[in-house]
């Protein structure tokens, strides 16, 4: 693989070292000495070795927790495209008791020698064709029918396929005949969206290298910068391939300059295609053949397995996605759990095509699936290391766990659905551990949860699964971010046993005078736009208390910012502005950067004198002034007028920082009221009367449950 | 029942044609406790009438009313009753005419009980021309026959009537539609038919809603000499703008020539609507209006404010942002100034939006508020009766079928257009005996509160109760030794204020001690 040399290219490294240092808390002055140096990054992934799970300062792409899918495909579409046999499997729920081993003929694998053998993914920015090159490339290895229709055949979800996006990642072993010789070629699809990185990084821990998609029209946008560096520090080779050649804007030599200008990947190595009507696709198949190193393992050496993601599937327990860096492991062997020291005995390996299919045993350099009877996805820890009964292994170094970013609360629409969807909840994150969940209630809202996201698209898309698979609705409530104290009573220190402490909910916010100091997580933001528009985003991002790290041109009229953002600046609306803004045309992306002091202050909000608890939030000091207002606005247009005045107030303890009134009914009386109109008044009567007992009262101010969800919902539409 | 009234009509030959009905002998003994008399007799199973598809049988209904006709043999032909019918008119027009009604309407009138007493409503559904703010059920015919509307009014009068067992009909609501466009001769005939089918006294009240340009003066006198005794003309604005904005055919002017028409023929008893809070309207220019009409007009007053309604002109025009949103805030202050005005002319407000001087209340509006029975008659006409003569035992919501067409074909084929029938539970209507009698200036007396729930006093319901007890506190409630009522400022805000009250008496409803069931 080619990396970009340090000296030669100033511009872009200049970039990369301050994305990094910034990333490591690392301060340095920028410019091409300091990189070789500084890089710790760099220094652990130069070990060399191929299967490196690298990056200790970056929650997302180390946070690799399980997002598994397959067991979870309930309200799918039914017409699935691709006749394979796992996908018959699938619509015929009757034959999902049987092993598939029993119905299959069984590959042998030992006829792909680890020269033989390519583990790459693809990586894209959103809607740049990745789906689409990989039902190419999944037609063309004769994996699914090319007569058919398919269309993004990879991403399985309904959410996936209604926002044409790829939120979990699936495994496909292609194989294909080159040269006279057959080749395994595993592609790992993996989601686009930064949300989901944790996922294209446990993917890129499987691989040696990417396919870097980038759109012929858009060029290079802030998911593609994000995705190149994670498959750059993973050590990966990167074929950059333009795709939409076809389309009528289409100017892949720009983007082939764009290419060269920010990764320093010169311009012929760029592969021209269009997925779309299949022009030199397979030109793609030969480069992963020629361009990308063989996995460097050892069949000779004991069993060494990485768990890299997992499923659950209700007849069979958990499937784990497995890549072997040694040894072999079929059918009756008794492997061990690294993490656990708990024995199993294969029942079932295979390799995914896409979907499941049986072999006699899997060799070091493939990715495949094994089943162990393993009842529970988290006996299947993502990152931990299977080896042979008797013969233990160093463990591969693993992965740490998702951490969530961005919290919300959760709460049936209807308290009697509670049940329900705390069942819903329970089987979505068996299958998506990065959701955290803990109970909470609200005196509005009833009984609920706060749980934690790696993202708000995550949110959104945890949100709709549970709508389109599990037919819940629910109310959520704006995201906040996990707010950390210091703290400096030392009564409050024994009483949490540590010194710093995370808030996640605003009712625990310590008062400040028990602590040192406040901090908020913060991140470091990508932002590429044509350069029309940058000055209205440098103000945007200066609204937002965002600090510039960045600025340079991708090329003549493109230019990508950098700027370390406060989470929560960015968590409910900034992408819809920065994409109001520029008409569409900016992108935006983000990395964790830790955390950062700030004055936090807690906002309360009084309904006549008495405070609201559920709407007491924390907010930067700066922003409480708006952020109060808002709020009160928001109540005053969903609060029904009474028969008194009600005063909404915004409060930083005991000052008032902003003020609504709701005035009261003069008439509320209904004009007319004859003989035929008297069952329609008696029935708005009667829903108003229901309507009354499911009140909040706050003093003596009645609150429907409505003018909170529109308070504390994250609005959607602005 | 058909057997006894022919017996009692060949037996009993009258003088006049409204008085001339006699009461039809009472065959349940009477308590003789007047309106006393419960709804409801206790210990009958609560369950609609027999006909479980909401259509009953019907005897010849017709030969029943000839039968009735006094001094005739039962198959005497209508052509011969012309004459007796006009004088019939004129004189109980007169007699209607002078009779004035007590300051406190609605209080003990005659010893029928309430379940054989009942005001009757037709609808007339036809209009000229749809006004943009109106979504009541009404049509823009190209022709009308009339005669088969006609006869269709009177079969579904005398089947209703025949089915609530009612004896005593204590007024007649012609409204619309626009019924000042039926022909005098369509109203001659229902009332022709009440009055032949139970008691209909001279003094009954009988109204009719006319529109300013139906109704000329000779078409007036017509309506007076068929029984019509008290006219309520759909004024609406005395700006000419307005009433374009409003989609009325008639001007200020005609409306105003009207009304001087109207004061001739029906002294005394002739009310107006006003709209308030239009679109664009402002307070010291509607106040203009109200004061010039207060100049003008007879002894009664309706202020209506604008409600927009879904599906009319007016709603969409609002939506689309070609006409300003009405503001509630001018509209609460045109109604606070205009009951001002009104009380210092000498009105009484003595419903939410009706107002009457030298006593000149709508009795027949007064029995919706104090929730007495009433048959509707006519496309989607509303009712609430007791089906008695069906041996029903529960107050029934009825609503007719809406499209006249289809209407007319039911009454036709079943002799009514019966469309739906709803049992009204003890406490659905409680509900509706607190949430209509509070729209009134009396509000609920505890006398009135007995007749429907002899229990439950409304001392026991109201006075632990906390909200209830802010809304005394606030003064926008009164309960006191007369009854439970809104005091001046609560009437304008009585929707906020129903809410508690009804889920206090739910409340309450549901930790009573069950009554034992008499009779079972």
């Amino acid at each position: 693989m080619r990396r970009p040399d340090v000296s030669e290219s100033p511009s872009v490294l200049g970039v990369l070292s301050r994305s990094l240092r910034g990333r490591l808390g690392g301060n340095g002055g920028g410019g091409d000495g300091a990189v070789a140096s500084l890089d710790p990054l760099l220094t652990i992934l130069s070990r060399g070795e191929m299967w490196t799970l690298a990056g200790q300062g970056c929650w997302r792409r180390c946070a690799l927790a399980a997002w598994a899918t397959r067991a979870v495909r309930r309200g799918l579409p039914a017409p699935r495209p691709a006749p394979t046999r796992g996908a018959a499997a699938e619509s015929k729920p009757p034959d999902r008791s049987y092993s598939s081993a029993d119905r299959k003929e069984k590959i042998d694998m030992s006829r792909f020698p680890v020269e033989n053998t390519r583990n790459f993914s693809i990586i894209a920015h959103v809607d740049h064709g990745k789906s689409t090159l990989a039902d190419r490339l999944l037609e063309l290895t004769g994996a699914i029918d090319k007569t058919k229709n398919n269309k993004q055949v990879l991403d399985k979800l309904q959410v996936e396929r209604e926002r044409g996006i790829t939120v979990k990642a699936q495994t496909a072993s292609l194989f294909y005949d080159y040269e006279g010789k057959q080749y395994l070629l595993n592609l790992i699809d993996t989601p686009g969206h930064v949300d989901f990185s944790y996922e294209v990084s446990r993917s890129l821990s499987a691989c040696q290298g990417v396919l870097l998609v980038v759109d012929a029209n858009e060029g290079i946008q802030a998911q593609t910068v994000a995705n190149f560096f994670l498959a750059f520090e993973a050590q990966l080779s990167v074929i950059p391939v333009i795709n939409k050649i076809d389309l009528k804007n289409a100017d892949p030599e720009r983007v082939e300059k764009q290419i060269e200008k920010v990764f320093d990947i010169p311009s012929d190595e760029c592969i021209k295609i269009s997925a779309k009507l299949g022009t030199n696709v397979e030109s793609v198949l030969q480069a992963v053949i020629k361009r990308i190193p063989p996995p460097k393992v050892h069949r000779k050496n004991p069993l060494r397995a990485l768990v890299f993601d997992s499923t659950f599937d209700q007849y069979r327990g958990v499937i784990a996605n497995v890549a072997l860096f040694d040894g072999v492991v079929s059918k009756g062997d008794k492997i061990v759990s690294a993490h656990t020291q708990k024995t199993y005995e294969v029942n079932e390996v295979g390799v995914l095509n896409p979907n499941e299919q049986p072999t006699h045993k899997l060799y070091a350099g493939q990715v495949g699936y094994l089943i162990a009877g393993m009842k529970d996805v988290t006996e299947a820890q993502i990152g931990d290391t299977l080896y042979l009964h008797k013969q233990p292994v160093e463990p591969l170094p693993g992965f740490k766990s998702a951490k969530p970013m961005v919290f919300a609360g959760m709460y049936p629409i209807d308290q009697s659905e509670y049940n329900n969807l705390k069942s819903a909840i329970e089987k979505l994150t068996l299958n998506d551990s990065s959701v955290t969940v803990h109970r909470d209630s609200s005196l509005a809202l009833g009984a609920g949860w706060r749980l934690g996201f790696l993202g708000l698209l995550h949110m959104e898309v945890f949100n709709q699964r549970l709508e389109q698979e599990y037919n819940a609705s629910v109310i959520l409530t704006t995201p906040t971010v996990p707010y950390k104290a210091v703290l400096s009573s030392a009564k409050l220190i024994k009483e949490y046993r540590e010194k710093e402490i995370t808030i996640i909910n605003p009712a625990q916010f310590p008062d400040k005078s028990k602590v040192t100091e406040y901090l908020e997580p913060i991140v470091l933001g990508t932002i590429i736009t044509p350069d029309e528009y940058t000055g209205k985003i440098m103000m945007l991002c200066q609204a937002r208390r965002a600090v510039q790290k960045n600025m340079m041109y991708v090329d003549q009229n493109r230019i990508m910012l950098k700027y370390l953002f406060p989470l929560n600046e960015i968590v409910v609306d900034f992408y819809d502005s920065l994409k109001s803004l520029s008409s569409g045309y900016a992108s935006f992306d983000y990395e964790d950067a830790g955390y950062q002091t700030a004055e936090l202050v807690k906002m309360d909000i009084l309904l006549n004198g008495n405070i609201v608890e559920e709407l007491v939030t924390v907010v930067h000091k700066d922003k409480a002034y708006s952020a109060g207002k808002a709020i009160c606005e928001r109540l005053k247009d969903s609060l029904p007028r009474q028969l008194f005045e009600i005063a909404i107030q915004a409060a930083l303890g005991s000052k008032i920082i902003a003020r609504e009134t709701v005035k009261a009914y003069r008439k509320n009386v209904l004009a007319k009221c004859y003989g035929g109109d008297i069952t329609r008044k008696m029935k708005l009567l009667k829903r108003q009367t229901e309507g009354k007992k499911k009140l909040r009262k706050v003093g003596n101010v009645e609150v429907p449950k409505d003018a909170f969800i529109k308070v504390l919902k994250t609005q959607s539409d602005k | 029942m058909r057997k006894d009234g022919r017996a009692a009509a060949v037996s009993a030959p009258v003088p006049s044609r409204w008085r001339c009905g006699p009461e039809p002998s009472r065959r349940r003994s009477d308590t003789g406790r007047g309106h006393a008399a419960p709804f409801l007799p206790p210990g009958r199973p609560t369950r609609p009438g027999s006909a479980h598809t909401g259509r009953f049988a019907l005897g010849s209904s017709r030969s029943r009313v000839l039968a009735r006709a006094p001094g005739r043999p039962a198959t005497a032909g209508g052509t011969a009753l012309r004459g007796v019918q006009a004088r019939g008119w004129v004189k109980a027009g007169k007699m209607a005419q002078r009779r004035r009604l007590a300051e406190d309407a609605g209080g003990p009138r005659g010893p029928t009980p309430g379940s054989q007493r009942a005001a009757l409503y037709v609808h007339w559904p036809y209009c000229e021309k749809r006004c943009s703010y109106c979504n009541f059920n009404k049509y823009i015919p190209r022709g009308v026959d009339e005669a088969a509307m006609r006869r269709c009014l009177v079969t579904e009068a005398q089947t209703l009537l025949q089915l609530s067992g009612v004896r005593r009909v204590e007024s007649v609501f012609f409204g619309g539609g626009t019924p000042s466009l039926a022909s005098p001769h369509t109203v001659a005939a229902v009332l022709e038919a009440v009055a032949q089918a139970t008691h209909l006294p001279a003094d009954s009240e009988v109204t009719l809603e006319a529109n300013p340009t139906s109704a000329p003066s000779s078409r007036l006198a017509a309506f007076r000499a068929a029984g019509v005794n008290r006219l309520s003309i759909g004024l609406q604005s005395l700006d000419d703008t307005e009433l374009q904005l409003l989609g009325r055919t008639h001007s200020a002017s005609e409306a105003l020539q009207m009304l001087a028409e109207a004061r001739r023929h029906f002294p005394g008893r002739v009310s107006v609507d006003l709209m308030l809070g239009l679109p664009a309207q402002h307070v010291g220019p509607w106040l203009g209006q109200l004061r010039k009409l207060l100049r003008l007009c007879d002894d009664h007053v309706s202020l209506y404010q604008l409600s927009l309604e879904r599906g009319t002109a007016l709603f969409t025009q609002v939506q689309q942002g070609a006409l300003p949103a009405p503001d509630p805030e001018l509209a609460a202050e045109m109604y606070q100034e205009g009951r001002a005005v009104l009380r210092e002319a000498g009105f009484r407000q003595y419903e939410v939006s009706n107002f009457a001087r030298n006593g000149a209340l709508s009795t027949h509006n007064w029995t919706y508020w104090q929730c007495g029975q009433y048959l509707g008659v006519g496309p989607g006409a509303h009712g609430r009766f007791i089906p008695q003569g069906a041996g029903g035992h529960t107050r029934e919501a009825r609503i007719q079928t809406l499209e006249p067409d289809s209407w007319m074909k039911e009454v036709t084929l079943f002799g009514h257009g019966t469309r739906r029938r709803v049992p009204l539970g003890e406490l659905a209507l409680l509900e509706e005996v607190l949430a209509m009698g509070l729209r009134t200036d009396v509000g609920i007396t505890h006398q009135h509160w007995q007749q429907f729930e002899p229990q439950l006093t409304l001392w026991d319901l109201f006075v632990a109760d906390k909200e209830v007890q802010e809304l005394l506190e606030q003064g926008l409630l009164l309960l006191d030794h007369r009854g439970l009522r809104c005091s001046w400022e609560g009437l304008a805000v009585l929707d906020s204020m129903l809410p508690t009250l009804l889920s206090r008496l739910q409340e309450a409803w549901q930790q009573r001690t069950p009554s034992p069931v008499p009779g079972g």
